[in-house]
């Protein structure tokens, strides 16, 4: 349990920055599960989780920030390295995917044939 | 090309790598003392000096102001898509209308290409999935589409036309 | 107001991970189990920053990028693995 001495309004903010990082990464997650095929799984974890850890990781760089003397910028770097390497595991898995002739749902546009 | 001037690319091959490498050490450490500040630098120097020969050739960053304005664009759309994404996933999968389109890249710089995927990999229901070198296109995934012409004519306006003036 | 949201958000990213497991169980493809395991890295970031809060360590964020650094890798070592020996490239 932690022991918390900080205005109302600072809780507030890392308050709403946690709960929707937890609410937006849920979202990706459901996608990944429910999602008709892999190629339109793929949209919920890059998106979704990045963003939504990236908002969990920034609320928790302002209490540390705020809660301790002197800026804490750690939360930072990784939120800098999962926006930075998201999209390239993003398209190794879909290569991976397109090299393993994956279907498409039905109704696919546009479906390269390799 | 004077002496002088290869010793000092001879030492310093990336400058804005090495002032990166030693940004990125002291926030690693977090700790802003003279000392790690200067093995911050040391770190710098040394680690583009050692690795050198395995760099492809580097890309170079005209103009930072549009540069700065694109990343501004960048976080706007991706919260922008983010939203768009999380409503087509908590919707019946049935109205999805999944697809994909071939990009023409106008860029020709390696860099700006990967920069330009992964910038597509991050925005609104589109991920990149495989970059043809010969014909230079991106094939592209969309979670929702319904306009082809007018996804590749938002790319170009959005993100590769700020990113060729960065790069020009 | 914190104290109440941790556990929460924590909850809801344990939810998130369950429907990751949920994906990595019925496949159907190994690549489906590649993306399940990666965004299940993503989630124990969090995780793992949520109780760093909670616990009020502070010291738990090289853990964190630890992971962030192996979940990046191994994903990139096993799309790689699958494309190997093909001419697509």
């Amino acid at each position: 349990m932690i022991a918390i001495d900080m205005a109302w309004p600072l809780q507030l903010v890392i308050a709403a920055f946690l709960l929707v990082g937890a609410v937006v990464a849920l979202i990706g997650s459901w996608g990944l599960a429910k999602l008709p095929d892999f190629y339109t799984r793929l949209h919920g974890p890059t998106k979704a989780s990045t963003l939504g850890v990236g908002c969990t990781l920034i609320g928790s760089l302002l209490y540390f920030s705020l809660q301790q003397d002197g800026i804490s910028v750690q939360e930072a770097l990784v939120t800098i390295f999962l926006f930075a390497t998201a999209p390239v595991s993003a398209h190794m898995m879909g290569k991976a995917a397109l090299r393993r002739r994956l279907p498409g749902v039905t109704g696919t546009r546009n479906m390269p044939d390799r | 090309m004077t002496p002088s001037m290869r010793k000092w690319q001879f030492w310093l091959p990336h400058p804005l790598f090495s002032l990166f490498l030693a940004l990125l050490w002291l926030l690693m450490i977090n700790d802003f003392s003279m000392a790690h500040a200067l093995l911050g630098l040391v770190l710098g120097v040394a680690i583009p000096l050692v690795t050198h020969a395995f760099w492809p050739e580097e890309a170079r960053i005209r103009r930072p102001l549009p540069l700065l304005r694109y990343l501004l664009v960048l976080l706007v759309d991706i919260l922008r898509s983010n939203l768009v994404v999380a409503l087509r996933i908590l919707r019946p999968a049935r109205h999805l209308k999944p697809g994909f389109f071939t990009y023409p890249l106008a860029l020709e710089d390696d860099f700006a290409i990967t920069i330009l995927a992964s910038t597509i990999s991050l925005t609104p229901g589109t991920v990149s999935i495989h970059y043809d070198a010969e014909a230079n296109t991106l094939l592209v995934h969309a979670l929702h589409l319904e306009d082809e012409a007018g996804a590749i004519a938002g790319i170009r306006e959005r993100y590769e036309q700020p990113l060729e003036e960065i790069f020009r | 107001m914190i104290a109440v949201v941790i556990p929460i958000a924590m909850t809801l990213f344990a939810i998130a991970a369950l429907l990751n497991l949920y994906r990595l169980a019925i496949g159907p493809d190994i690549v489906d189990r590649i993306l399940a395991l990666d965004t299940l890295m993503i989630n124990s970031i969090a995780l793992i920053v949520l109780a760093d809060i909670w616990m009020g360590l502070g010291i738990l964020f090289e853990l964190a990028l630890l992971i962030a650094l192996m979940g990046f890798v191994s994903t990139v070592a096993m799309s790689k693995y699958l494309l190997r020996g093909d001419v697509i490239e």
